[in-house]
């Protein structure tokens, strides 16, 4: 699938997906289990997210590098309820750093 | 807010350029896709390679599944139709229902919703072409520590939710299954594959264990749907 494919095929399906709930009736999306998949569903996808991301390589290598000690960094930060941004310049601070004095 | 938004785009439009999206696709993401997390998830199984575009695309999508419960309650705060009913489907993110719910009163919800949500569409748009030129700017993404902010952006979005013993058990199964499948599976079929297992492993636990408390999102929730958590 081309890079302009990817883009317009994931936007066309978040959009239909906003107008589904706009348009369907409320019984059909009303219910508790519905709504217990729907807080749980970005919870897996993040967390599985974050474990790729941050401890396998781009050929699927688990590796211990500068991306875990950021992310080790980052959770630090947000336990000391630092916003956003911060969390994110300093896991890249931290990652460029451990790189530049070649220690990761 | 509108910092953390403007902050959080430029994150986004630099990310994309460094996963090999181009100014232009970048740009686009952010006017038609507009919702956070699944651009995020989005350029972050892109950055992978090219072929994961339909793990990309799936894992966005899932992602995308909650603005569907936020237009059941938007459509019954806002009662338009037509052209402004189409608008207001793309304008259905976790900020725009956070704040147009918590408006005790009919008109105030009405004008919470379309302010917030025309609000941070404009600003995430233009917040996404600056980072996309920084980020096409820089070069190497690694040496700027590109690579560790999208793991650390994932964080921080995953951080708000973790609220509840449950919530932690599915994030740490779904971390613990897709590190483990990495090796054996293209990029981004892990992260669906984990996602799909931690789900089916929470509510088997839950279903033996307690009973569930009432889904709603009313109260402390609000809070960090506009504030920290973000579509």
């Amino acid at each position: 699938m081309s890079a302009w494919a990817t883009v317009l095929l994931a936007s066309a399906l978040a959009y239909v997906l906003k107008l589904l709930g706009h348009v369907v009736p409320s019984r059909w999306l009303d219910g508790e289990r519905t709504g217990r998949v729907t807080s749980a569903l970005p919870i897996a996808l993040l967390a599985a997210l974050v474990g790729v991301q941050t401890l396998t390589d781009a050929s699927g290598r688990v590796v211990l590098d500068a991306r875990a000690a950021a992310v080790a960094v980052a959770i630090v930060a947000l336990v000391l309820r630092a916003p956003f941004i911060v969390v994110v310049v300093l896991a890249a601070a931290v990652a460029a750093g451990l790189r530049a004095v070649g220690m990761a | 807010m509108s910092v953390a938004t403007g902050a959080y785009a430029i994150s986004f439009g630099a990310l994309a350029v460094a996963a090999g999206l181009s100014i232009a696709q970048t740009c686009a993401l952010s006017l038609l896709l507009f919702s956070g997390a699944s651009q995020f998830a989005l350029v972050g199984i892109l950055a992978g390679g090219p072929a994961g575009g339909a793990a990309a695309v799936a894992t966005s999508t899932l992602l995308g599944v909650r603005n569907m419960l936020y237009g059941l309650q938007v459509s019954r705060m806002l009662d338009v139709r037509g052209p402004r009913r189409l608008a207001a489907a793309q304008l259905t993110i976790d900020e725009s229902t956070a704040v147009g719910i918590a408006q005790p009163e009919a008109a105030a919800a009405r004008y919470g919703f379309w302010a917030t949500g025309l609000g941070i569409y404009a600003l995430w748009n233009l917040m996404t072409l600056v980072g996309a030129l920084v980020g096409d700017a820089i070069g190497d993404p690694r040496t700027y520590g590109l690579d560790a902010a999208a793991a650390a952006a994932f964080t921080a979005l995953l951080w708000p939710r973790l609220k509840s013993a449950d919530a932690f058990a599915i994030a740490a199964v779904a971390a613990l299954v897709a590190v483990l499948l990495a090796p054996h599976a293209p990029a981004g079929v892990p992260v669906l594959v984990a996602a799909a297992a931690a789900l089916i492993a929470g509510f088997w636990r839950r279903a033996h264990h307690d009973p569930a408390p009432p889904h709603h999102w009313a109260g402390e929730g609000n809070r960090d749907a506009v504030g920290e958590d973000r579509s």
